[in-house]
């Protein structure tokens, strides 16, 4: 058959794939989760680093604050506060959807709004009591 | 009909062979790590440019050695399952799956104990 005649070929629609769509709110929400999970795991060895100084005297924990106190290490700890507040909000989400709540489609979407500004504001919310001394306060 | 065995059946486990415990386990150590992690949150916002002895004497108290110890078991616990869920998504060889397995388990298991002790130290006379 290879002399009939074809129509002009249709664009034909592409398959899904993360560089192709753009990102709806819940799957962007759903990748952060997955992600901020395993940034949260790497930040472990960071916990377990810090209970280890605070065990071994204050030279030890000294040089972990003096770390801690580095740009390079407030942007690390930026990201483990982050990350943390950002995986609790959404994780409430998760328990709300596997009790069967918030599966309407403008209600999860709401929802990924008020997870992703709700952890930036609680991470920023953190850092700005800090530098304003409102921490400390178990000194 | 189903071409399931009527002892399959019953066992309830599934093709994964553990049924739902990973589902249930890993809902359960996320409700847990709730109120853990807004204790932790408050607590370290609370050492903020402490000394070294004010952090050793918030810590040796009790009860936030306890749920210290709490939030370090689930927490490892709940990254362990999710973990395993990530390779099992990203993984498709047996044998590879196994090794990242053993890695990720054995790792969990190193910063709990190291975790553990350094917590005994803090709370204890050793």
């Amino acid at each position: 058959m290879a002399d009939t005649p074809h129509p002009a070929p249709r664009a034909r629609p592409l398959s899904p794939h993360m560089t192709i769509y753009r990102w709806p709110v819940t799957m962007a929400t759903s990748i952060v989760h997955r992600a901020t999970g395993l940034a949260l795991s790497a930040g472990t060895i960071l916990l377990c680093w810090w209970l280890i100084a605070i065990a071994s005297g204050p030279e030890a924990f000294n040089e972990f604050t003096n770390v801690a106190a580095t740009p390079l290490g407030e942007v690390i700890l930026f990201g483990f506060v982050w990350s943390l507040a950002y995986h609790l909000l959404n994780g409430v989400r998760h328990l709300a959807w596997d009790l069967g709540y918030g599966f309407a489609v403008s209600t999860a979407n709401l929802t990924g709004v008020v997870v992703i500004v709700g952890s930036i504001a609680l991470a920023i919310g953190a850092f700005a009591l800090a530098y304003a001394g409102h921490g400390g306060y178990y000194q | 009909m189903s071409l399931e065995t009527p002892l399959h059946k019953v066992q309830g486990m599934g093709s994964s062979h553990s049924g739902v415990s990973h589902f249930w386990r890993q809902r359960v150590t996320a409700a847990a790590l709730i109120p853990l992690s807004i204790w932790f949150g408050v607590s370290v916002l609370g050492l903020i440019g402490a000394h070294e002895a004010a952090t050793l004497a918030f810590l040796s108290q009790p009860l936030n050695a306890i749920l210290m110890a709490f939030f370090v078991v689930i927490l490892l616990f709940h990254m362990a399952l999710g973990l395993q869920v990530v390779i099992d998504d990203y993984v498709h060889s047996n044998g590879q799956k196994l090794v990242l397995m053993l890695l990720m388990r054995g790792f969990s298991i190193a910063v709990g104990a190291t975790a553990m002790f350094a917590l005994l130290r803090i709370a204890g006379p050793l």
